[in-house]
């Protein structure tokens, strides 16, 4: 990679390229061409916002997962995995964020009330917080090393603590619908034009948290060897300036 | 050299080294639980009502007992890390895992005495009154929710050891992973308080909640400690 070629390869901007195209149709169609829910009228547009971002998120979290334990069951830990890890967990989390405030706002809109103590709203509440947890976890001071395996552990102690809360949560409280397009026994009740453009939220979302964490990854690449070298490169410098060789 | 026998002379070793050191300086005692019990004084200002008291003090008595566990799991590892202690631990060739299960015990046992002190601080304060079978309903819920604490705060300690913002870092990670110990030693403890007219039998299953808790973080943490805090 020379100095000034960025982020990007041609494969990233035609990826790029796809995602704008992509965004572009998901908010014609959820904003202009899908219908108007019976019920909920045009707050059900949130849906193709707050469904794909949560999605995302559950993504994001799984491959920071399969990331750290590929990283800790190696013999040669490439520290690849774990700067996956780390880019898939911070767009996690910014997506969580974009599910949790859609969701709240589509709350005060349907059910009169920004959050209700539910227990999925709660566990994924929960789930946030964790994932910010993991994200100062990776800021602590140390080697690029034991960055990666700290992390990798919090990653994995996380997927243990994640079914737990959930459980514990779901034990102490719910109320929210059920899922209405994943349960097997109910009839799809949305209507096609509704549905594709879910899909296609789905879709865009999924390519758009693949092009952020390849960008995301090259960056903490970056970063790591700017930490590596830049102490030698100083040194160096300094000590051409004193004309030492 | 780690075979299981010696693994626990090394577990009760390190407990025994842990719990000398603070009978020795009495943080505990001179410290920790008098800032336990102004945390319960100071929830019955904020909610200036004996029968809302008497209905909330399960869940006071338990979020009192973590605000308390940040303090000592914090103290547990300034410990190890102020002389490298931690670190001497580990060049002498100990076996991590015993060292979280000494530091565990250490940690539940102080946790323990804190519970206790708060317990009676809720029937005290709060006017709470139990059956027999509530106080051993109670005890239970202490008991095994105590153990579950006391894994999890070691392993989060453990992490956080050493880490510049250790103070801070500590909350952030500890108090989300403890939510379902706060929702079943709450509903268990409710049960056994009797408050809102919840029926003694009503605890139990919460108190196998917080077993399986207490068993999933043991084995994580015994299996986990060592990539930790080792650098």
């Amino acid at each position: 990679m020379t100095p000034n070629s960025g982020t990007g390869t041609s494969a990233t901007r035609r990826l790029g390229v796809l995602v704008i195209v992509l965004v572009i149709s998901l908010a014609l169609f959820g904003l202009q061409f899908s219908a108007e829910d019976v019920v909920q009228g045009s707050t059900v547009r949130i849906m193709y916002v707050h469904v794909p971002s949560i999605w995302t998120a559950y993504i994001a979290f799984f491959l920071t997962a399969v990331c750290s334990g590929v990283y800790l069951s190696r013999r040669q830990r490439s520290l690849a995995w774990d700067r996956v890890a780390g880019a898939s967990a911070e767009i996690g989390v910014l997506f969580v964020a974009v599910s949790l405030v859609t969701g709240s706002l589509w709350g005060r809109l349907t059910w009169g009330t920004y959050w209700v103590w539910d227990a999925r709203l709660t566990s994924t509440a929960f789930l946030f917080i964790t994932y910010v947890g993991y994200l100062a976890v990776r800021r602590l001071d140390g080697t690029h090393r034991q960055r990666a395996r700290r992390s990798s552990v919090m990653a994995l102690l996380a997927v243990l603590e994640i079914p737990l809360v959930h459980f514990s949560v779901n034990l102490w409280r719910s109320l929210h619908q059920d899922a209405s397009v994943a349960d097997p026994n109910a009839k799809v009740k949305l209507d096609g034009l509704m549905l594709f453009s879910l899909f296609l939220g789905l879709v865009t979302f999924t390519l758009l948290f693949v092009w952020l964490v390849l960008h995301r990854q090259r960056t903490m690449l970056l970063e790591d060897s700017f930490a590596d070298r830049g102490l030698d490169v100083a040194i160096a410098e300094r000590r051409n300036e004193a004309g030492v060789q | 050299m780690s075979s299981v026998k010696s693994r626990r002379t090394i577990a009760v070793a390190v407990a025994r080294k842990d719990l000398s050191i603070e009978w020795n300086s009495r943080i505990l005692t001179n410290q920790v639980a008098p800032f336990a019990a102004i945390v319960m004084v100071m929830f019955a200002f904020a909610l200036d009502n004996e029968g809302i008291l008497q209905r909330v003090a399960p869940g006071l008595m338990w979020l009192a007992t973590l605000f308390s566990m940040l303090i000592v799991v914090q103290r547990s590892f300034t410990v190890e890390s102020a002389d490298g202690a931690l670190d001497a631990l580990r060049v002498a060739g100990v076996d991590t895992g015993a060292i979280f299960v000494g530091k565990s015990l250490a940690l539940m046992v102080q946790l323990f005495v804190l519970e206790i002190l708060l317990l009676a601080t809720a029937v005290v304060l709060y006017g709470v009154e139990m059956t027999a079978v509530g106080l051993l309903e109670a005890f239970v819920t202490m008991v095994v929710a105590t153990a579950g604490l006391g894994c999890v705060g070691t392993l989060y300690g453990g992490l956080a050891a050493g880490a510049k913002g250790r103070e801070t870092l500590l909350p952030l990670l500890l108090l989300p992973v403890v939510a379902p110990v706060l929702i079943g030693a709450t509903r268990a403890t409710e049960a056994a308080f009797g408050s809102g007219g919840t029926a003694v039998s009503e605890g139990w299953p919460w108190i196998g909640l917080l077993a399986v808790f207490a068993v999933i973080f043991a084995v994580a943490g015994t299996v986990a400690f060592g990539p930790l805090v080792d650098e």
